[in-house]
């Protein structure tokens, strides 16, 4: 390392003699870093290229610098670079900049043409980084962008790679040089096809499709040949990647369903301002999140597991006031009820439009729950990933507090037979405000996880209130499970129909099947048996 | 008992009483200015801020002493994004308030809702959002984009800046998207794309599970050809679909989406980090750099007292809209309907983004066309604009029903829908598809 060292400096004092020899000829890289401060993209990304292809030190920091919008051109045409704190660096030195900041200071201008150029440019230039992820990355901008000119550089790239992942990546970087190369070899060439032929996705897919159509007949042969098997595993992880899709929709209906199982299916209250508890739930979230950032933004990941019991707290406390002032008086008047509660969901969710304003909050997405991950041929977000395995954590427990706790006795005990509960000594009234209040604080729960994936606005709750009542109906009313297993199939169903008949089709193919399937089992999925349903 | 409720009676009819006549009075020495604009339902988040700027517009112009000598009132009604009450709303405007002009509507459908009660009482009114044009009416101006001045020119941009082969085209399952799609395909055709790299997908107003689609505009997007997709998908759907691009990791680099309805108030409820190098097409953007804009800015926080509030192109085309029928009105020396819609032709006033913009003959705008990436902070950063001025065409030159179509409202022809091959004029102000 010291022997490169003492080369470069030798190399760097013998060029510096000879510029200062010739005093006229500026330095070529700050000839070429001219180029930024042009409003025209074409020279921007000359400029790019320009500097990759010179090998200067500063390049990565410079590109990087451009690619995150901190690369400031002066007045003067020199560039800068802008630190977080707000501190300006020359770029080409990494000198701190003292004194007054340089005039007509603004930041270079980037399109998306300029990004690929960074992209690429990049991706040469990391080739032999020490960071395995860097290489990783650049392994991969090669493959999407194969430049034959590369072709060198990769191979000296694979000879000096000790990491099997990133050699893997460099080599079908490789291949896919090599298939874009028209004067490489047959034998490379079909080399090439079985490597990319390995990886077996999409990707490879389009490689596999250009080879085929402009090979030479053995390339586009075995191409051929790769492709059908590619197309058989593709089509097989397409199923599987809607089955997933089904079971991610799914989970979302499941818990905005299962609020309302409780206070629908196992108190029989048709509420028709579910939703808004829902949408209760992702205000609370909101909130929490803005307080986080403002007292403790270092947590801010974490606010979304403080906002969990915040939200059954504010949605549950709604539930049981609204059961105390209005519900209580309706009991047994199904219309009044659906009536009144439509009337509530409408003044809840204007009191949120004046409060909050019309329009959309922003709740950010934790780092955690960002991004998607590569399961074999499924792509996995992760937010979905984490809200199916938050519905099935939140319906477990709520089963165990139906099934093992003397709250969930009574519950049941009351909303199976009223009077008798009430001559064992329960206090039915109360028990009817918990169970309403477990419901819409179940539903507020249901809020924050939707603050992921959907608006946070006054009409959050109002998309998920139909859902959420065909969800229990099929499932079948005073049911968990049947809630479980309706959610479940619905979104399937729906996901699996989607790219056959396309979503607006889709959706109504569902409804009227289960409409015919309402006809056929008007109890649903799982109806509750006994003398109690009877009457 | 009996004694509260007499004194709570008498009390409401004076109050009654003096607000009749405080009406009454008012009535004489103000013009009334009709503002239909949803402050409830799914609308109102979008449709609440043009009322704002409409009262800035009207209270910034009674400072500089009114119009005509004459204090103008605004006269704010709630159709609370219900289509049929949209129309009795603008019956009320029109028949007990006797508004000058009303400025209003958001969605096409409540527009076509209110256009035969603006056309039967002979009403002016003012649309201010980009819509799918193949429509002209005597009494409505549109101050908000046509295909043209929209879809177009991005669909050029990204043709040929982003050299882009294959096309899907996404949109919310409505009027205003699948006519444009219908012109963007006979455009594209015509353009030489070939059917097969030409994919139109339709959803649900408000959808929010875009796995599937995101997971085939993917996989479109990998047949080796660069993709782009062109995306009408309206209000609150837009949030969900862009979370899940983000989440999926589809690249502003790879596959680009423009939007035609996502401005600066719908990035406002989202991190735009994941989205950056998205584009969006429209006639203007909060980030232009001119000095009407910046006074503009100013005057609403002021107006606001928010400085974070933003601004979008629908409140820049009500900021004209609002300006030609000031000028049209001191033009004619009168509200009277027919005299202002005559005196309205050929005004110019000036735009945000620094030129001006007249209103022609088929009661259309001239704009200019922008094209802006999304940024960081979520504002639309300006990367191309068309050179000069793009006046709206209404009726679509690439639709079989409407490219022999023109209308002018200029005397003698005075038609909305003249058709220049059998030289005759439809009689509708609508055409029938």
């Amino acid at each position: 390392m010291s022997m490169r060292r003492f080369l470069l400096t030798c190399a760097l004092v013998l060029f510096a003699a000879l510029v200062a020899a010739n005093p006229a000829a500026a330095d070529p890289v700050d000839d070429i870093l001219t180029g930024f401060a042009s409003s025209k993209y074409d020279e921007i990304e000359k400029a790019i290229e320009g500097l990759a292809a010179s090998g200067d030190a500063s390049a990565p920091a410079i590109l990087d610098a451009l690619n995150a919008g901190t690369l400031q051109v002066a007045g003067d045409k020199k560039l800068y670079i802008k630190g977080d704190d707000g501190s300006l660096k020359a770029a080409r030195s990494g000198a701190n900049a003292t004194g007054e900041m340089p005039p007509g200071l603004k930041p270079v201008k980037v399109n998306n043409r300029v990004r690929r150029a960074i992209e690429a440019a990049m991706g040469q230039l990391t080739l032999l980084s020490p960071d395995p992820a860097k290489r990783l990355n650049a392994a991969a901008s090669l493959f999407h962008a194969p430049d034959p000119a590369q072709l060198p550089a990769v191979e000296s790239a694979i000879a000096k790679e000790s990491d099997p992942a990133v050699k893997r990546a460099f080599e079908e970087a490789r291949a896919a040089v090599l298939l874009a190369a028209p004067d490489a070899p047959e034998a490379d060439k079909i080399a090439a096809v079985a490597v990319i032929a390995l990886r077996g996705d999409e990707d490879a897919k389009s490689l596999l499709d250009a080879a085929a159509a402009s090979g030479t007949p053995a390339v586009a042969e075995a191409a051929n040949a790769a492709l059908k098997g590619i197309e058989r595993s593709l089509a097989m992880w397409s199923v599987a990647q809607n089955v997933y899709y089904g079971l991610s929709l799914g989970s979302v209906l499941l818990l905005a369903a299962i609020g309302l199982a409780i206070t629908f299916g196992v108190m029989g209250v048709i509420n028709m301002a579910h939703g808004e508890m829902v949408m209760l739930g992702a205000y609370t979230t909101y909130v929490v999140q803005q307080a986080v950032m403002a007292a403790a933004p270092g947590l801010t990941d974490l606010a979304l597991l403080i906002a969990v019991p915040a939200a059954f707290l504010v949605s549950g406390a709604a539930g049981i006031a609204i059961e105390r002032s209005i519900i209580r008086f309706l009991y047994g008047r199904p219309l009044e009820t659906l009536l009144a509660t439509f009337g509530l969901s409408l003044v809840l969710q204007q009191a949120m439009r004046s409060i909050f304003g019309p329009t959309n909050l922003q709740v950010d997405n934790p780092s955690w729950m960002s991004g998607s991950m590569q399961l074999g041929g499924l792509a996995i977000t992760y937010n979905r990933f984490w809200i199916i395995l938050f519905s099935i954590a939140i319906f477990a427990l709520l089963t165990l507090v139906l099934r093992k706790t003397a709250l969930g006795l009574q519950m049941r005990a009351v909303t199976q037979n009223r009077r008798m509960a009430a001559s064992m000594g329960i206090r039915t009234g109360w028990v009817d405000s918990l169970t309403f209040g477990l419901g819409s604080g179940v539903a507020g729960i249901a809020g924050v996880a939707l603050s992921q994936i959907d608006n946070v606005s006054p009409n959050l709750g109002q998309s998920y209130i139909i859902d959420s009542f065909m969800v229990v109906v099929f499932g079948g009313v005073g049911n968990l499970w049947g809630t479980l297993v309706g959610a479940l199939s619905l979104g399937v169903a729906n996901k699996l129909l989607e790219p056959v008949a396309g979503a607006v089709l889709g959706k109504i193919v569902v409804l009227v099947l289960l409409v015919l399937f309402i006809q056929r089992r008007p109890r649903g999925l799982f109806p509750v048996k006994g003398r109690a349903v009877e009457s | 008992m009996g004694k509260t409720k007499l004194a709570l009676l008498a009390a409401l009819s004076t109050g009654l009483a003096a607000s009749l006549g405080a009406a009454s009075a008012s009535a004489e020495d103000t013009i009334k200015v009709g503002i239909l604009h949803s402050l409830s339902g799914t609308m109102a988040i979008s449709e609440t801020t043009l009322k704002d700027v409409m009262l800035m517009l009207i209270d910034e112009q009674n400072k500089k002493g009114g119009l005509l000598g004459k204090k103008l009132e605004a006269v704010v009604v709630d159709p609370a994004s219900n289509w049929p009450l949209f129309a009795e709303k603008a019956k009320q405007l029109l028949e007990v308030d006797k508004v000058a002009a009303t400025f209003g509507c958001w969605t096409s459908v409540s527009r076509k809702s209110v256009l035969p009660v603006f056309e039967h009482d002979n009403g002016i009114l003012f649309y201010p959002v980009q819509y799918e044009g193949e429509e002209s009416s005597r009494n409505v101006f549109y101050t908000g984009a046509a295909p043209n001045q929209q879809a177009i020119p991005a669909v050029d941009y990204l043709m040929n800046e982003e050299g882009v082969k294959r096309w899907v085209l996404e949109g919310t399952d409505y009027v205003y998207p699948r006519t444009t799609n219908k012109i963007l395909e006979a455009y594209l055709k015509l353009k030489g794309v070939p059917p097969e790299d030409i994919m139109v997908n339709y959803t649900p107003f408000g959808f929010s599970d875009w796995q599937t689609e995101v997971g085939n505009i993917k996989k479109f997007g990998s047949a080796g050809k660069k993709t782009a997709v062109v995306s009408t998908v309206n209000g609150d759907a837009n949030v969900p679909f862009y979370k899940e691009l983000g989440n999926q990791g589809v690249k502003a680099t790879d596959i680009p989406v423009v939007a035609f309805s996502v401005g600066e108030e719908e990035l406002a409820g989202l991190d735009t980090k994941p989205l950056v190098g998205h584009l969006a097409a429209w006639n203007y953007f909060m980030s232009v750099d001119a000095p009407e804009n910046k006074a503009f800015i100013d005057e609403w926080h002021k107006f606001t007292k928010n400085d974070k509030r933003t601004t979008n192109d629908p409140m820049e085309a009500h900021y004209i809209g609002f300006n030609m029928w000031v000028k049209a009105v001191e033009k004619a020396g009168t509200t009277d309907p027919d005299a202002v819609i005559d005196a309205m032709i050929g005004v110019s006033v000036p735009n945000l983004t620094g030129g001006y913009s007249a209103m022609m003959p088929n009661h259309h705008i001239t704009k200019p066309v922008l094209i802006g990436e999304i940024q960081a902070d979520g504002q639309l950063d300006t990367v191309w604009q068309t050179s000069g001025l793009v006046a709206g065409d209404e009726w679509s030159d690439y639709l079989d029903g409407s490219k022999d179509l023109i209308s002018d409202w200029r005397k003698p022809m005075s038609c909305g829908n003249f058709n220049v091959k059998t030289g005759k004029c439809g009689g509708e102000t609508v055409a029938t598809q």
